[in-house]
């Protein structure tokens, strides 16, 4: 019998597609996983960027000299100071509420600015001088443009501002203003189509009781004695709740008439609604906030002074639209306003947020360094490089080179390679029970962190070292020991030092894990709101990964900016890391 | 041409096989290895200043035995050595003997030449350096000088000492590692197939080599080339399935073998 393979084209073909099948479907894997990775890096930067700046603003602040004890200079109001600096910049702004709005500006922080500057420089007490201090938080966020888009327009026709304190009217010389009160009358319809949906619903549910009432008094009518009279009386309430409810139909329909009539009728001057972007005209100096439109002119109240009420040419006036309503948004228009003033000053800059890397946390976000966190990790790190290094290699070197092969050694083969599996919140647990609850260590302390992390970085190194040492060929081995080395004289001169990248790089990786490790850290208590920058190894202190699990739980919407920073930041270390492994691996890699 | 005719012209024939001292003397030599028996009843004396090949199809044992020598089956976990295997009369298996100072007095040349990853000078001062053989620099660097010249490494290095080791040829490469072995004034060299990673330019280096070395050394060279053993050793003895079929001088066992199996081993018939 003859049998030849078949190699029928339908077969060939056949295999050709399996072929092309495979590598399309690693492509799409590998096509997935890039695109994943590119999106979650690129959301990381694109939130985290604006963080590494901040805004801060120059006042001219005056030192008065009976106020600062030149003797006990931190004992002095600061924050008075600055908020004392902003009042001489707004001098109409003078009414307590309004004063209070003002140093909202400023960030909590603003008198350890000013602290640090006079201890820099007394000299400085009894002058004036400009001084650079953050702006809070929200308002750091409304002048990234995150809060509002910001819309600026100067109309071709002349203004004439009516006065230039309290309310006023502007009015133009053409209907510049028809597209605002076009947009107030079509809010105006919406409202009213509101307010008709709300009496359709009323008529409906009128008619649902007026149903009810007939049933009842045919009730009644067949019922004798009490039953009757309780009937009669729940008669009488329906029908009171239903006149009631007539009312207040009628009631929604006038106003919905009127609402329409207003948004139907040309012209008018009309109210601008919270639910319409705020209007503000700045003219002569001065910034008006609109309260009412016209076609041609606007009605409001002044936040800035106008410096006259001559008319104001073509083109010299503003017309400024925050897109967000004002109820949306944490910075009001009046604060905005204010804000704006300063930018036209030049008093407010965008630095580079040193806060970031000097700071330690805190509550106010303009203000939360990471630096606390960085010193914390750097550590906790050391405490784990220290005991787990040792250990590890010691442990790998004498399983791998010295132990006999039997149960015992088996088993604790078995068990190191199992612990690497270990979820990583056991072992803190496990420093909770001992390191803290037994030996009575400090809590949220690098120490008993680094020792946490230490536990759960051995396997890794054990498995590291161990693999590094099988991979030192046998050949070195015999030939040092050929020449009459001993067995310790071939590890540490020969053996070692060819395994010692192997060692680094497994180190390296697991310290790399160490670094972005949160959960054994949060049972020994370094999740603690920390202000401080740790100067010790058993100071209180956090770590990077715990500090953006901190912020990112955080409600400050600038924390949200903040947490992809740190996440930046916590990434740069770890590809800090795993390149220097590769350069290791690469730099000392041998081959036989 | 079968290897019996090709004796006559080889250099070791000529010389012809004196009653040198037995510098090492094995009896009864048996190796396991866990619960398999590798060599059985092994007795062989290794004679002064000359050359001793073993022969034999691979598997036979003739390995196993050179690493007895030495002691390098210490290594291995599972490897049980029963037997004497004396040293001048010491027995090196003795558990007072010291095994650092048996592999100082019996070196080890390898298969693959196996150079430390370190600079040529430092691969021949390995080894002095350990035993302390030199108490001065000068005295290493004579070491290292002499021990390359003894090796006919000597000029091809001279200049280039500090350069790694393993950027050397591989015929160069295994010079050196005889030249390590040379560093720390062996007795005993037991050299473990040398050539059998070498081409045949640089294994006739070698094999020139061990033969002007023989002088001042006992070397047992373990070859799977009969005519390498025919050229170099002045003894053979060949092994079968981990037993010493036969012994004697390297001519009687080409020209007149006693046993079949070596007279079928050697013409070829089967290995």
């Amino acid at each position: 019998m003859d049998r030849k393979p078949d190699l029928s084209a339908k077969r060939v073909g056949r295999r050709y597609a399996a072929e092309a099948r495979f590598q399309a479907y690693g492509l799409s894997a590998i096509f997935i996983a890039v695109a994943v990775l590119v999106w979650l890096l690129g959301t990381i930067v694109f939130q985290g960027l604006p963080a590494f700046n901040q805004y801060k603003v120059t006042l001219d602040v005056t030192f008065n000299a009976d106020e600062v004890d030149a003797d006990n200079l931190g004992a002095a109001n600061y924050q008075a100071f600055a908020r004392r600096a902003l009042y001489d910049r707004f001098p109409n702004v003078t009414a307590r509420q309004d004063r209070r709005e003002l140093s909202s500006v400023l960030s909590g922080g603003a008198d350890v600015t000013l602290k640090q500057f006079v201890e820099a420089d007394p000299s400085v007490i009894g002058t004036t001088q400009k001084v650079q201090m953050s702006v809070s938080d929200s308002m750091d966020t409304f002048l990234k443009g995150q809060m509002t888009d910001i819309e600026e327009t100067q109309p071709d026709t002349e203004l004439v501002p009516s006065a230039t304190e309290g309310e006023v009217s502007l009015l133009a010389s053409g209907n510049v203003f028809s597209d605002i009160l076009a947009d107030v009358k079509v809010e105006l319809e919406a409202e009213a189509e509101n307010i008709l949906s709300s009496a359709r619903r009323e008529r409906r549910g009128i008619g649902i009781l007026e149903n009810d009432l007939d049933a009842l008094k045919a009730r009644a009518e067949q019922a004798v004695g009490e039953e009757r009279e309780g009937l009669l009386a729940r008669v009488a309430d329906l029908e009171a709740d239903i006149n009631g409810r007539i009312r207040k139909l009628a009631g929604l329909d006038a106003q919905a008439a009127i609402l329409y009539d207003t948004a139907r009728s040309s012209g008018g001057t009309l109210d601008l609604t919270a639910a319409m972007p705020s209007i503000l005209i700045e003219v002569n100096g001065g910034v008006v906030k609109a309260k009412k439109v016209a076609n041609d002119q606007v009605q409001g109240t002044v936040f800035i002074p106008l410096a006259s009420s001559a008319p104001a040419a073509a083109g010299e006036w503003t017309v400024v639209t925050y897109v967000t309503p004002e109820r949306g948004r944490l910075v009001k228009d009046r604060t905005a306003t204010w804000l704006r003033e300063l930018q036209k000053d030049g008093a407010i800059e965008s630095t580079f947020a040193d806060v970031l890397f000097t700071k330690g946390d805190s509550r106010a976000p303009e203000q939360a360094g990471l630096w606390g966190a960085v010193v914390g990790s750097f550590l906790t790190l050391i405490i784990t490089l220290m005991l787990s290094f040792p250990i590890g290699v010691l442990a790998a070197i004498y399983l791998e080179e010295f132990a006999p092969q039997n149960r015992i050694t088996d088993l604790i083969e078995v068990n190191i390679n199992n612990l690497a599996a270990v979820p990583s919140i056991v072992f803190g647990l496990l420093g909770l029970a001992m390191f803290l609850n037994f030996f009575g260590l400090p809590r949220s302390a690098p120490l008993v962190g680094g020792m946490v992390l230490a536990l759960m970085t051995l396997p890794t190194i054990i498995i590291a070292t161990r693999a590094a040492l099988k991979a030192v060929p046998p050949s070195i081995r015999e030939a040092a020991l050929g020449v009459g080395a001993s067995k310790v004289q071939v590890i540490t001169h020969h053996v070692l030092p060819l395994a010692m990248p192997g060692i680094l790089t497994g180190t390296i990786i697991g310290m790399a894990q160490a670094l972005g490790e949160t959960a054994p850290l949060l049972m020994i208590g370094m999740v603690a709101f920390i202000v401080d920058v740790p100067t010790g190894f058993t100071d209180p202190a956090t770590v990077l990964p715990v500090q953006i699990y901190i912020w990112a739980d955080s409600p400050e919407r600038a924390f949200v900016a903040k947490t992809s920073a740190a996440i930046m930041v916590l990434l740069t270390f770890l590809i800090m890391m795993n390149a220097l492994a590769v350069l290791l691996r690469r730099r000392f890699e041998r081959r036989w | 041409m079968s290897v019996a005719e090709n004796i006559a012209e080889t250099p070791a024939s000529k010389s012809t096989v004196t009653d040198m001292p037995v510098k090492m003397e094995t009896r009864d030599v048996n190796v396991f290895y866990g619960d398999k028996q590798a060599l059985f009843d092994v007795s062989l004396d290794i004679r002064q200043n000359q050359v001793t090949s073993l022969i034999g199809p691979s598997g036979c044992g003739k390995s196993t035995y050179l690493r007895c020598l030495n002691r390098m089956n210490d290594v291995v976990d599972i490897a049980r050595v029963t037997g004497s295997i004396k040293l001048d009369e010491e027995d090196i298996y003795d558990p007072k003997v010291d095994v650092v100072e048996i592999r100082a007095r019996i070196g080890m040349v390898f298969q693959k030449p196996n150079p430390f990853p370190k600079s040529i000078y430092d691969n021949i001062a390995y080894g002095p350096k350990i035993h302390g053989i030199a108490a001065t620099k000068n005295e290493m660097d004579e070491i290292v000088e002499v021990s390359l010249k003894r090796a006919g490494l000597w000029e091809e290095v001279k200049d280039r000492l500090s350069e790694p080791g393993t950027g050397l040829s591989g015929g160069q490469q295994q010079r050196l590692c005889i030249a390590r072995a040379i560093a720390v004034s062996p007795e005993v060299i037991l050299m473990d197939e040398p050539c059998s990673a070498l081409d045949p330019i640089a294994t006739a280096r070698i094999e020139e080599l061990i033969d002007e070395i023989k002088d001042k050394y006992s070397i047992v060279i373990v070859t799977h080339s009969m005519q390498q053993a025919a050229r170099v050793s002045q003894r053979t003895a060949f092994f079968h399935l981990g037993i010493l079929v036969e012994e004697g001088d390297t001519e009687q066992i080409f020209t007149n073998p006693r046993d079949e199996r070596t007279q079928d081993y050697i013409t070829g018939r089967f290995g």
